[in-house]
């Protein structure tokens, strides 16, 4: 039988005006879409190989070149749209899963867009944070519910409470889980150096830990996954905080999966696993088949470290993430990260990552409400992830309870990624999510970490901006502050499980 | 004294250091006309050698003790008292390609149009050279150098 | 009648407080004639006084001053209060017939003690805490009934009006009271309920506020994790519970307490030499984040003991004090207090964060 071509989907333009045939595209493109022809000197293209990733368009230096959406192909159908066909015509050929690369990208509510944030007028002055100080720092960790105090001979205070080890934000933003063998050590190094000049922390994900990377142990989130990939007592010791991974957004109750083209050497040392092998971390954690299962976990790691780190779980947001964060409260986690779906991922089934889970909105809104009605909000921190696009997001997901936030798909976007969704290939033009040395040296972390560092610099200068409009001068008090949010265009059912009132209605 | 140093962890072989040197050193200095306006464009004066993952781009080194200097017989190589840079002089330059023959970095070439040397002038007169301004990657940096 | 959207209340405010250290009682006259020179400061949309030292003959009895809507709203609380409590005592508030003063309700006091049987019952609790559960009950479920104070040896009285109007109305200028705070009210928006009026009280405490909280969101629901109530929709209300429950429950003292909801900014911790102090007012800061007050106030709290006036922490409200020999004066404007202070002594400007205490001396 004939084999259909997949449809194109971008079409690189070139303008002959002003192409000078350099070939700066043909050396760059690793997918192999510019085309040199010494004998006419023009450069053509191959555009059913194009990604859109657009590092050419960024490179030309006579901007000659313009990647379009190829708009041709089939007659418009609302039901069979050019992915679905591209998909079934793909699986009628390779009788395989449609793997994909980073968050769900179907039309579902971003309720973020849906949220409308608060400021004062006449009764309640506005702060300027130019001129009076504004505080953006947060703990993260598991607190009492009340000071114990002493009085010595003195009768000078004395504090009797010893808190449990707190990871200290100087911004409530983190950088989400990204492992090394997902992304490369440029990208693990920018993360790190950044996090440590910032005062935050990032996570290594699955992927262990380079050696490069010890020096950054204290800006570190140490990661446990179900592969245990890395995992060994000086990793255990070297993070800040350890994190014991159940799910993950784009692909709640599924384990992972680093293509044997990944695992370099290096990758295979910071894994301990053997070079070139698939590392295929599986679903559930097989000795976690239970929350109790969890709680003897998150003992034994705070046993192991003496009780000097905290320990967080990161589970998806699915139907039941209500209980289930209550459990792992209950359980002795120190925080809870919740991941939404519109989290992204190295590599997934695409029929996951669109379809199973919940917005990050509704999780983060509905398990601050439920903690807050056990009266056990306190003991544990609330960290929401999946798919924060701005400040704007940031402020509205710390109103509706969460104490800090995560970010990843925004941290590779400000590194260069521009979407294309292919980083199960290896093929990242960005030097991202590769371990190809032509490839990976592109990103150069010394840009990387000004570029992070600028992102989360622009986005505190923002939050400080809206803090202040609302009459706050410190971050603790918008910290599940509902009264600063309305919503608009939501059923009145959403604008309960946001706990939230609509626009127009005062406070 | 400031010089062109190179990071080859860094550098993606993308040749745009070149493509900006020939423009630099054109007569019109404008990218299109450079390309397909003039009648010979000018040849590079920095090279991207690549061998496997390595690549890295090389330009004259303008070396403390330059052999390129004590070859020039008719003393058209002259160090710019200024910068110590090591450059050549248009007018004097008879073409006898002794400087090309003792370089032992290879930097030195023949112009594209004229039978003269040619080689880096770290720009002289731009406040950095258009290889280091341009390098997407920053891999080109222009520094004091230490020693 | 009752405020019954759940609606935020939004008020500026005029607030001053007389003190005697030593526990001498001055009648009400000098508060309203203090809080009377503030007028254009309050709309005649609310206005009260909480007195302290008032009912000596009753003061080992909880003195319950009730609001009530009708006769169907009174019999249902005075039924609700006979299951728990012992009455000893209970009397219509006396008051002078005002025909300017608007749809007053119903205005009893009781002196009343808890039951034994209430008290074994509830053996886990605190008397304290039985009569705020009582108090948070009545507020809330028993419809048109509403209790005012709940103190001993202590009364609250408020209503809608100017403040001296009020005063005047309950003729607080037969009352003697060591400690006296009062409130006049300018609201943005018109509710004509009487219990909506301040100073907010609870057990002994009485609070009057000047300001807009806008944490109070998180703080109403860190309270609610509490068990605390906060039915009245008030900046006022979430003050006096943060109140309960860090000096009552979580029994700090009130310097400490100052610490809590006016935290010092953190570049101000961090740059303490002293590691000790540091590191407690950083454990207060991490525990008690969402017990941080936001946005501008000035009040005047006070539990029988204690009075003390407190400022935002960029002092975006006024509040002005002095001290004359065993008398302490607080107020929004220097005015209300030159107008019944004779000293000649300068006022003090208090600095944000900065509590001003006047203590009751043994």
């Amino acid at each position: 039988m004939a084999k259909r071509p997949t449809p194109t989907e971008f079409i690189v333009e070139r303008d002959k005006d002003r192409c000078i045939a350099c070939q700066v595209c043909v050396r760059m493109c690793s997918n192999d879409v510019h085309i040199y022809d010494a004998d006419t000197n023009t450069v053509t293209s191959d555009n059913s190989k194009c990604v859109g990733c657009h590092f050419c368009e960024t490179l030309c230096p006579t901007d000659a070149i313009t990647i379009k959406k190829n708009e041709s192909s089939f007659k418009p159908n609302a039901n069979w749209s050019v992915s679905v066909i591209s998909d079934i015509t793909k699986q009628a050929e390779t009788g395989g899963v449609i793997l994909t690369g980073m968050g769900c990208d179907k039309p579902y509510t971003i309720y973020w867009d849906h949220i409308l944030l608060n400021a004062s007028q006449v009764t309640n002055p506005s702060i300027d944070p130019l001129r009076e100080p504004m505080e953006l720092r947060r703990y993260i960790g598991r607190k009492p519910d009340k000071i114990e105090l002493d009085y010595n001979k003195k009768g000078k205070i004395e504090l009797k409470t010893m808190l449990e080890k707190q990871l200290k934000l100087e911004v409530p933003i983190m950088f989400s889980a990204m492992s090394y063998g997902s992304v490369s050590l440029n990208t693990c190094i920018s993360l790190a150096k950044a996090s440590h000049e910032l005062g935050i922390f990032y996570n290594t994900g699955e992927g262990g830990l380079h050696k490069s990377l010890y020096k950054y142990g204290k800006n570190t989130i140490i990661q446990i996954a179900s592969g245990r990939f890395g995992v060994h007592p000086e990793y255990l010791r070297t993070g800040a905080a350890i994190e014991i991974k159940i799910g993950q957004g784009a692909k709640p109750g599924i384990g992972g999966h680093l293509p044997g083209e990944k695992v370099s050497k290096e990758v295979s040392e910071a894994r301990m696993i053997p070079e070139g092998t698939d590392a295929i971390s599986p679903a559930p954690h097989h000795d976690i088949y239970s929350i109790e299962d969890l709680r003897q976990l998150i003992h034994a790691l705070k046993e192991a470290t003496d009780y000097e780190k905290p320990v967080g779980v990161k589970i998806a947001a699915v139907h039941n993430v209500v209980p289930i964060a209550s459990g792992v409260a209950r359980a002795g986690a120190d925080y809870i990260a919740i991941d939404g779906m519109r989290g992204g991922t190295g590599a997934a089934p695409k029929v996951i990552r669109d379809n199973v889970g919940i917005p990050i909105e509704f999780a983060i809104a509905a398990v601050d409400a439920r903690l807050r009605e056990e009266g056990i909000r306190t003991k544990v921190s609330l960290i929401a992830a999946g798919g924060f696009r701005s400040s704007g997001d940031v402020i509205k997901a710390i109103a509706l309870g969460a104490d800090a936030v995560y970010i990843a798909t925004s941290a590779l976007i400000a590194l260069g990624c521009s979407q294309c969704q292919k980083c199960y290939t290896g093929k990242c033009n960005w030097g991202i999510a590769t371990q190809d040395p032509y490839l990976t040296k592109r990103l150069n972390p010394e840009i990387g970490v000004q570029r992070l560092k600028n992102l989360i610099r622009a986005w505190s200068l923002e939050i400080k901006d809206m803090l202040g409009g609302m009459g706050i001068n410190s971050i603790d008090s918008l910290c599940g502050n509902r009264t600063h949010l309305r919503g608009i265009g939501l059923s009145d059912r959403e604008l309960e499980i946001l706990g939230i009132k609509s626009a127009g209605e005062p406070q | 004294m400031k010089r062109i140093r190179i990071d080859e962890k860094y550098c993606m072989g993308c040749r745009l250091c070149e493509v900006h040197c020939i423009v630099q050193h054109s007569k019109t200095k404008n990218i299109l006309k450079t390309y397909m306006g003039e009648c010979s464009k000018p040849a590079p004066r920095i090279f991207v050698e690549e061998k496997g993952y390595v690549t890295f781009a090389l330009q004259c080194r303008h070396c403390e003790d330059a052999p390129c200097l004590d070859a020039c017989m008719t003393g058209a190589m002259y160090r710019d008292k200024e910068t110590g840079a090591v450059l050549c002089s248009e007018d004097k330059c008879v073409g006898c390609w002794m400087c090309i023959m003792v370089c032992p970095f290879g930097v030195i070439s023949r112009s594209s149009d004229k039978k003269i040397a040619s080689k880096c002038d770290l720009c002289m007169g731009e406040d950095m050279p258009v290889c280091v301004k341009n390098c997407p990657n920053e891999a080109l940096k222009y520094e004091d150098s230490k020693d | 009648m009752r405020h019954s959207e759940q609606e935020k209340l939004i008020s500026g405010c005029s607030v001053a407080g007389i003190m005697n250290e030593s526990g001498r009682k001055i009648s009400g006259e000098a508060i309203i004639r203090s809080i009377a020179v503030m007028r254009e400061r309050s709309n005649g949309l609310g206005g009260g006084f909480s007195a302290y030292g008032i009912y000596p003959k009753f003061k080992n009895y909880f003195a319950f001053h009730m609001m009530y809507d009708d006769k169907k709203a009174m019999a249902d609380a005075e039924g609700y209060l006979k299951t728990n409590y012992r009455v000893v005592k209970s009397e219509e508030i006396p008051t002078i017939e005002d025909k300017s003063i608007k749809n007053r309700p119903l205005l009893w006091r009781y002196f009343v003690e808890l039951k034994d049987k209430v008290k074994n019952l509830y053996y886990d609790l605190t008397e304290e805490d039985i009569v705020v559960n009582d108090v948070m009950k009545i507020n809330a479920e028993i419809e048109g009934a509403f209790v005012t104070s709940s103190g001993k040896n202590m009364g609250i009285f408020k209503g809608i009006g100017y403040p001296e109007d009020i005063g005047r109305y309950y003729k607080l200028e037969e009352y003697r009271a060591y400690i006296w705070i009062a409130h006049g009210r300018f609201p943005t928006n018109s509710v004509g309920w009487w219990g909506g009026a301040h100073p907010f009280g609870l057990l002994n405490w009485s609070v009057v506020h000047n300001g807009e909280i806008s944490s109070y969101g998180i703080n109403k629901r860190y309270l609610e994790n509490f068990g605390y109530r906060c039915s009245l929709f008030t900046d006022t209300e979430v003050i006096l519970y943060l109140f309960d429950l860090l000096v009552r429950k979580h029994k700090l003292p009130f310097d400490i307490v100052c610490k809590i909801i006016d935290a010092p900014l953190w570049e101000e911790i961090d740059r303490n030499g002293d590691d000790e102090e540091r590191e407690l007012l950083k454990t207060l800061r991490i525990i008690y984040s969402s017990a941080l007050i936001n946005g501008p106030f000035s009040i005047i709290i006070s539990d029988g003991n204690i009075m003390m006036g407190l400022n935002d922490r960029v002092k975006l409200r006024p509040l002005v004090s002095l001290k004359d020999g065993d008398t302490v004066y607080m107020a929004t404007e220097e005015c209300a207090i030159r107008e019944v202070c004779k000293s000649k002594k300068e006022i003090y400007y208090s600095k944000s964060s900065e509590p001003i205490i006047g203590k009751l001396k043994n």
